[in-house]
């Protein structure tokens, strides 16, 4: 029962009721679900990062080398969706775990712009590889589930359950990891780092730790992506901006739960669909707005109004 | 108990959120009205060079076709599609592919939206074909440089159209016109930008050059500067010092018109010979500060190369056009109301071949492919890969300003057939390139 606290019940339901709710769904919400779960999943590793007191403007890089990496290991020929997310997470966490020897150095506002420093050299070297179609990317053809080759719906019906089932474990996973010594460790590595050096922990090895998560994460994210948008490139792939839309759900969702940046990422996509559907050409305008707005009215995110409810009930 | 009690209200959160996600609203298609998306760039720097001439070139052919005022030979078939009003959404491309997918997604399944025209990045088509095939959408690309559409990422489609020719026409037609009006140049090198476009446009220019006029080299030195920089200082310079007298330029909207003043500032235009594949798109803007004597081209015999069409549909396209914008139409303007064209005819042509009836998406199809129909400025054939990639005529020219008209003007303009600039059916462009371009009608 220790392991079974509310949040772990409440994912579960919110799990089961989608495993069912994907049967049902219109293809295009289920399209917004999908990628408002690979979104989310960067969104969490964004989180956990948060909680240690650092902002990476920079995670496309492990996004877009997530979503690189599945990509071209179909044009070599491999199409089974758990070989190609598998290699896309475990790909961009390898970078991560190079990249974090420097990166776990740095604090503040040189964390953030070194990760966005690094993640527009992946975008400069997508730009100028030609093999790999420069801007215009190249299609990823419809992936097979272990033999399982699924047509028409059935494509985004098998993704979105399997992304769900995955994304699932992997939300659980990171709760229940927040709950433990080295979890903790974060908040503590935020308020007073000196201390926690002093009680015979490594702060820098917290952060490695924590910023290789976050890199496993942002690569599923990516891989998820590629396979169900059926195309990369580097403009929604690896840009800065898409680094900035990561850092904008997170701050949509705010930090309290787990749960919250697959809310946050699914309000977010719900807020650019509608922008873009009737104000073509000032929705970047609404979805500044709304930022403002949440960080004016919703400091803490979304999920402070599920906190204030619970409060307003206690 | 506790527990229970949490959970019920989890309960209670998950079965909102699954009630949200469930939503099937679909707005009710009025029985009357054909919905057709018009994506095109709205908002960023493919703005003003591409979409919004592009989008001002749909609106005026869309109107017209629901008021039923085209000139011939449209003005037999009535209004409408088919008899049936367009109703036009138009928006933004901007985003990259992912984003595109997503609302090519939400138009046809929220919005029901019956057809697509539009598109102009060849990124956003390159991630759009697969899709439109997957949900059977009728889409026709106006635009879309890219010839892997149909080369790599579809050989066989049936949903997807392009009604102009693609980027391996503009490379060759460049190549014919310098054999043609530069038999003893010593040399090229070029200046595009580092992405798909300018990688693709000096790649198909520098295959055929080397095809044409195998003696001339190519620099090693071409300069690569990265898109939207819009600092060629250094550029230049080591264009002024590189010994290639013609030197090739893919570059467009606010890029063009930077390195335009700058160049002409250092006397760019008077050392070296500039031609420039897509300026087109900035002549008007330019007015007086327009380079003269340098070789344009624009994609086709679009833009400027239309002015002089004289025929009741391009007179008064221009015309109308003009009047509502008050600027001339560009390149981009011609190839989206081509492409609002070819709907027009495909729909027209079905409905008469199902006994006036209003025609299914098939027939519409079967009506478009290998179709030949009258654009703006030429005839489009819709006769490359099993009829849904079409050719038109080419055509390149030196621009000049026309002092007495106070505008820039065409002139030497030589015109290509399609079969002579376009590779033939079922033919990948590249390797017709490299093969020596068998084949070729010119």
């Amino acid at each position: 029962m220790r392991y079974l606290d509310k949040t772990v019940v409440g994912l579960s339901i919110v799990f089961v009721a989608l495993v069912f709710a994907d049967f049902f769904m219109a293809e295009w919400m289920r399209f917004i679900g999908l990628q408002s779960l690979a979104r989310g999943a960067v969104a969490l590793g964004l989180l956990v990062l948060w909680r240690t007191g650092l902002v990476s403007f920079g995670h496309a890089l492990y996004f877009g080398f997530g979503a690189y990496a599945a990509a071209m290991l179909t044009l070599i020929g491999y199409h089974d969706a758990f070989l190609l997310v598998f290699a896309g997470t475990l790909s961009a966490g390898v970078l991560a775990f190079f990249l974090g020897f420097l990166l776990r150095r740095y604090r503040a506002i040189f964390f953030a712009l070194l990760n966005m420093a690094f993640s527009m050299i992946l975008y400069g070297v997508i730009v100028k590889t030609e093999e790999l179609g420069s801007t215009d990317g190249f299609s990823v053809l419809t992936p097979t589930f272990l033999g399982y080759a699924p047509e028409g719906e059935a494509v985004q019906t098998t993704l979105f359950l399997f992304t769900l089932c995955f994304t699932y474990i992997i939300t659980v996973g990171v709760h229940l990891y927040m709950k433990t010594t080295l979890g903790s460790m974060s908040m503590a590595v935020r308020e007073n780092e000196i201390r926690v050096e002093y009680l015979g922990y490594s702060a820098e090895k917290v952060i490695h730790v924590k910023y290789v998560f976050s890199g496993l994460v942002a690569g599923f994210g990516g891989a998820i992506m590629a396979l169900a948008v059926g195309q990369v490139d580097p403009d929604s792939m690896a840009n800065w901006n898409v680094s900035g839309e990561f850092v904008f759900i997170t701050i949509l969702s705010g930090i309290g739960n787990v749960g919250a940046t697959f809310i946050g990422a699914f309000v977010f996509e719900l807020i650019r669909t509608y922008a873009f559907e009737y104000a073509p050409q000032i929705w970047q305008f609404i979805l500044g707005g709304s930022l403002l707005a949440i960080i004016m009215f919703l400091p803490d995110g979304i999920w402070s109004l599920f906190s204030r409810f619970r409060k307003s009930e206690g | 108990m506790n527990i229970y009690k949490r959970s019920g209200r989890a309960t209670l959160l998950a079965t909102g959120l699954a009630a949200a996600v469930s939503l099937t609203a679909g707005i009710a298609n009025a029985a009357d009205e054909v919905i057709m998306a018009v994506p095109t760039f709205l908002t960023g720097a493919g703005a003003p060079a591409f979409g919004v001439p592009a989008r001002n070139g749909a609106e005026v052919i869309i109107e017209a076709i629901n008021k039923g005022t085209l000139p011939a030979p449209y003005d037999k078939s009535g209004k409408g599609l088919a008899g049936r009003q367009i109703k036009a959404l138009i928006y933004d491309e901007s985003g990259g592919g992912a984003k595109q997918v997503t609302e090519f997604r939400n138009k046809v399944q929220r919005q029901n939206v019956d057809l697509f025209v539009g598109y102009i990045s060849s990124g956003t088509c390159a991630a759009i074909t697969p899709v439109a095939e997957e949900l059977k959408m009728l889409t026709i690309f106006p635009i879309c440089g890219t010839p892997r559409i149909f080369e790599e990422i579809n050989k066989n489609p049936k949903y997807v159209f392009r009604t102009m020719g693609h980027a391996t026409a503009d490379g060759v037609a460049e190549a014919h016109y310098v054999k043609a009006n530069m038999p003893g140049v010593k040399g090229y090198t070029g200046i595009n930008q580092n992405y798909a476009w300018g990688q693709d446009s000096w790649r198909d220019f520098d295959l055929a050059m080397k095809q044409l006029m195998p003696g001339v080299p190519a620099s090693d030195k071409a300069q690569w500067p990265k898109i939207f920089s819009g600092q060629y200082g250094t550029e230049i310079s080591a264009l002024m010092l590189s010994k290639e007298p013609l030197v090739h330029n893919s570059m467009w909207g606010g890029d063009l018109e930077a390195f335009i003043f700058q160049g002409a500032a250092r006397g760019l235009f008077r050392k070296k010979k500039l031609l420039f594949s897509v300026a087109d798109t900035s002549v008007y803007r330019l007015g007086k500060k327009v380079p003269t004597g340098v070789i344009l081209g624009a994609r086709g015999p679009y833009g400027i190369f239309a002015a002089n069409v004289d025929t009741p549909l391009n007179n008064w396209f221009r015309k109308v056009y003009i009047d509502r914008y008050s600027v001339p139409p560009v390149g981009g303007s011609y190839q989206a109301a081509q492409g609002v064209l070819a709907a027009k005819y495909a729909y027209d042509k079905a409905a008469g071949m199902n006994g006036g009836k209003f025609p299914s998406k098939d027939q519409v199809i079967a009506a478009l492919e290998g179709a030949t129909y009258q654009g703006l400025a030429a005839k489009v054939h819709m006769n490359r890969s099993n009829g849904h990639q079409a050719a038109t005529i080419h055509q390149i020219g030196i621009l000049e300003w026309d002092k007495e008209a106070g505008e820039p003007i065409m002139t030497k303009v030589t015109t290509f057939p399609a079969d002579c600039v376009m590779p033939p059916p079922g033919v990948n462009g590249t390797e017709w390139l490299k093969g020596g371009m068998k084949g070729a009608k010119c």
